[in-house]
């Protein structure tokens, strides 16, 4: 029993349990907001409420399921392995911000800039992708380099600002936010600047040129794009740089004692730059995402919240790359899946709420602990002793 | 009034802090809870002050069980407690001090600072402690806000007064006041719990000894008990905290320092025109009590903080301006004052912290990655060396026990080429047997030629290493003086008396 307590205290298993009372939460707002169970309550009693009540949640997971991962309903495999797709396009930018949101959380930095500095990245990858013309392939690396580092620079003036002068980086970053996206909008507003030219309606900018645009990986099935690929590597770059690497754990060691680090020879300042700019790089792949991955002009909402949303990526994916993947897939699949729900009249605001209440039990550990009566997180001696048999047998082995 | 504890027991976790702890303090007795850091004496403290509740046992005050729910109830039950880290507000005037949480006011509701003025006055008084009421915390010496603090007690009816290791921040003659002070108040009916860890103050005023180990009372004995015995039953074997070593061979000086001022963020010269020089193959210890600018010159010497005047020479090499990492490059090696703070990252492995200082070289990195089995094969081999006790390398720092914590700070840094060996208050908070272990890898480090400082404020430390003591005080040398030197004369020199024929 006690094994069993143990298991449940573990990071995984947290995230895990938060996940199901996040659905749970979703459901009874699916429940509430039903015409059906209103209805069924009023002619038929509670009993017959409650079977509605079933219903209406079952077929609203069950369109997510369709919308997101296997479509039952297809004719042909190709279209029914469609959303599963979809859901690794729609999770590619967010999986990419998540990483670059939860570098930051380790170095002790609150990155809130994520939208300010993937527009940034934008502004100069559009400027790439639509004014620019150069071989194709060649084109879109460009583009897409160029929205990394333009995003890096964003994070990187952060860093500067923090180390110089001691203003708070969740100012900064909200600040920035808006002067990226002002200058931006200001882009593409300027007619000798980013603006389409032949536009009707709102000003807006050009669509990156065919050979800008990230290559679609199954031409005519799927949309899903190189973009993923890329996100992808960012996970494997994230886990070498914090995991493997000098930087990486120079960062952490700044992020767990900044006076330890201090004494221990390490410029904090200088490491603040660098760990906003590495962040925001990352952020940059979302940016990188979300502009060379449309076949359309876009205006600055193209930031589409990623930013924000990688913050409840990150804290989700708990710091480490896979828990980032996965974290970046699950509300992929949310945003895939929604529309489907929509279809059987679900609002796909629940969605919302399911990832806001997922996020809100896992920032808040006490009160999952408390539901399902979980020990606290750092006593686990049973499974220290089992993980160093364990360890023990493969050193043997 | 008569305190008795009876089996009180306190688990955190699977650690039993105190277990079947029984204890009985008779009225106007001075009663001392000897023990070392971690043995448990602050836990069963906290549990009679209500900040914390017993798993089991019983209070009795006056053969009256009582529960605290909180200091409050302690305090209104007439137990007050003197804490090592002293609780005023450095802004506020002495009578306000003693007056906050309990103030009297007049009939609108407003501070009565009159009456609390006669409060401190008529305490005060009776036991000749010269207090200001008016004056501020901030601008009083240690030794007097210490005292604040027991007239904090005695204006809320203490009974029972309990001090924890309150001659840590003081200077010998403060300490001796303090114990005049103590007998004062045994004297006029009070029970005073005494916490320590140092032998000759218990020696000095308590009247029965309890010695706690390990959660537990190992005995309570007479103070006339002979020190050798004392301290064998604190730690549960033969000690000998006597150093052994050879005379020193001095050689070349090596590190120079000359009329070296730093100013703090509040623009006071916290080091005031300090020249030093140590030589190879020595220890010279920095003697003097806490906040005379030992820290500060520990801190400007590794260039944590900026010189305003003078220079810094190591080798030969001007350092005055260097960065930290260039010093620690240079050949280095410092031990903290505070090592959680500064010396470890609690949350890293022990391995991570050895590597604290050394993730830009070999053997630790291999290009820009971390060189894993390099890096565990060099940890398990420091690990053996400084003998630190722990399940594997991988173990979190923050699990360790502070002897263990702190030889993983000077494996750390004396595992380096090193030209200087820098330590302050290298064993506070650390159990007796790492303190023989590091004061020993200490003297190694002389003997292979490399000059060593020590920033102590113990001043038994200070004696078992120092070839040479420098005394500081307000920012200054007092003088430079032979370890033969009285504690008497130490003393003085700590309260910045110069003694006949020694010169700064």
């Amino acid at each position: 029993m006690s094994v069993l307590k143990e298991i449940f205290s573990t990071g995984a298993t947290r995230a895990f349990l938060s996940i199901v009372i996040g659905f749970f939460v979703g459901a009874i707002f699916m429940v509430v907001s039903s015409d059906d169970v209103g209805k069924a309550l009023e002619t038929g009693g509670v009993l017959d409420a409650f079977q509605a009540a079933l219903r209406t949640v079952g077929d609203g997971y069950a369109a997510l399921f369709r919308g997101s991962i296997f479509n039952t309903r297809a004719d042909d495999l190709a279209t029914a392995l469609r959303p599963l797709t979809e859901t690794f396009r729609l999770a590619g930018p967010l999986i990419a911000a998540g990483l670059g949101i939860s570098l930051g959380f380790r170095v002790g930095l609150f990155n809130i800039g994520g939208n300010g500095q993937m527009i940034f990245g934008i502004l100069w990858a559009t400027w790439i992708s639509t004014r620019l013309e150069l071989p194709i392939f060649l084109h879109m690396l460009v583009a897409v380099v160029v929205a990394i580092l333009g995003a890096a620079l964003w994070g990187a003036l952060v860093g500067f600002l923090k180390a110089q002068t001691g203003a708070h980086e969740v100012i900064l970053t909200i600040m920035l936010n808006y002067v990226a996206i002002s200058l931006f909008t200001w882009f593409i507003r300027s007619p000798n600047l980013l603006q389409q030219e032949e536009a009707g309606g709102t000003p807006k900018a050009e669509a990156p040129a065919l050979t800008a645009q990230l290559p679609q990986l199954f031409p005519g099935t799927y949309s899903l794009h190189l973009g993923f690929v890329f996100s992808l590597l960012a996970v494997v770059v994230y886990w070498w740089l914090m995991e493997r690497s000098s930087v990486g754990y120079r960062f952490r060691m700044v992020g767990h004692n900044p006076h330890a680090a201090r004494t221990a020879g390490i410029s904090v300042e200088r490491t603040y730059v660098w760990a906003m700019a590495a962040s925001a790089a990352f952020v940059g792949v979302a940016g990188a995402n979300q502009a060379l991955g449309t076949q359309v002009g876009y205006t600055e909402t193209i930031h589409a919240g990623i930013g924000f949303d990688g913050i409840t990526v990150a804290l989700l994916g708990g710091g480490n790359a896979i828990g980032i993947l996965f974290a970046g897939l699950l509300f992929g699949a949310f945003k895939a899946g929604g529309p489907q729900m929509q279809v059987l009249g679900v609002s796909p605001e629940v969605l919302g709420i399911v990832q806001g209440a997922i996020v809100l039990f896992i920032a808040a550990p006490p009160l999952v602990r408390a539901i399902f009566r979980l020990p606290a997180l750092s006593a686990t001696p049973r499974l220290d002793k089992i993980r160093a048999s364990l360890r023990r047998k493969e050193a043997a082995s | 009034m008569k305190l008795e504890l009876q089996g009180m027991t306190k688990k955190f976790g699977p650690v039993v802090a105190n277990d079947n702890i029984s204890l009985v303090v008779k009225p106007g007795e001075i009663h001392s809870l000897l023990g070392e850091n971690g043995a448990g004496k602050s836990t069963l403290m906290n549990l009679l002050y209500g900040l914390y509740q017993p798993d089991e046992g019983r209070i009795l005050l006056d053969e009256q069980e009582v529960s605290f729910a909180g200091p409050g109830d302690a305090m209104a039950a007439g137990i007050g407690m003197v804490h090592q880290h002293f609780m005023l507000v450095p802004v506020f005037s002495v009578a306000e001090n003693v007056v906050l949480g309990n103030e009297p006011t007049n009939a609108i509701g407003a501070l009565d600072l009159a009456t609390a003025r006669e409060r401190v006055n008529t305490i005060s008084a009776r036991f000749g402690f010269d207090i200001d009421p008016d004056a501020l915390i901030e601008d009083l010496p240690v030794g007097i806000q210490q005292r604040v603090e027991i007239v904090k007690a005695l204006a809320r009816d203490a009974k029972i007064l309990i001090l924890d290791e309150p001659t840590a921040v003081l200077t010998p003659q403060e300490t001796d006041e303090l114990m005049d002070i103590m007998r004062q108040l045994a004297a006029a009916g009070t029970s005073i719990v005494f916490i320590t860890h140092k032998l000759r103050e218990v020696k000095a005023v308590a009247d029965i000894v309890t010695v706690i180990r390990g959660g537990r009372v190992i005995d309570s004995v007479s103070p006339d008990t002979p020190v050798g015995e004392l301290a064998s039953l604190m730690v549960g074997r033969e000690v000998d905290l006597s150093v052994d070593k050879k005379v020193a061979t001095p050689g070349e000086p090596i590190l120079e320092i000359r009329d070296l001022v730093v100013v703090d963020e509040r623009q006071q010269r916290v080091i005031d025109g300090v020249s030093l020089d140590v030589h190879a193959g020595e220890v010279l210890c920095i003697a003097g009590v806490e906040g005379n600018g030992q820290t500060a010159l520990a801190e400007a010497l590794l260039g944590l903080r900026d010189v305003a005047e003078g220079t810094l020479f190591l080798a030969g090499e001007d350092i005055t301006r260097a960065t930290v990492k260039e010093v620690l490059e240079s050949g280095v090696g410092y031990v903290p004052e505070d090592r959680k703070k500064d010396g470890l990252v609690a949350d890293f492995s022990i391995e991570e912290n050895f590597m604290l200082d050394g993730s830009f070289s070999k053997p630790y990195t291999r290009g820009l990655s971390i060189d894993f089995p390099a890096r565990k094969a060099h940890s398990q081999d420091l690990i053996e060396r400084f003998d630190v006790r722990a399940p594997s390398s991988e173990t979190l720092v923050k699990k360790l026990s502070g002897g263990n914590q702190q030889k993983v700070v000077v494996a750390r840094e004396l595992s380096r080429e090193l030209k200087l060996f820098v330590a302050a208050q290298p064993t506070r908070g650390v159990d007796v047997g790492s303190i023989e272990f590091i004061h020993e890898s200490i003297i190694k480090t002389r003997d292979a030629g490399i000059p060593v400082v020590i920033i102590s404020t113990e001043l038994d430390e200070v004696y078992n290493l120092a070839d040479r003591i420098a005394v500081m005080y307000r920012g200054k040398i007092v003088g430079i003086v032979p370890p033969t030197t009285s504690r008497e004369t130490m003393g003085q020199m700590m309260a910045g008396i110069a003694p006949e024929g020694v010169s700064a």
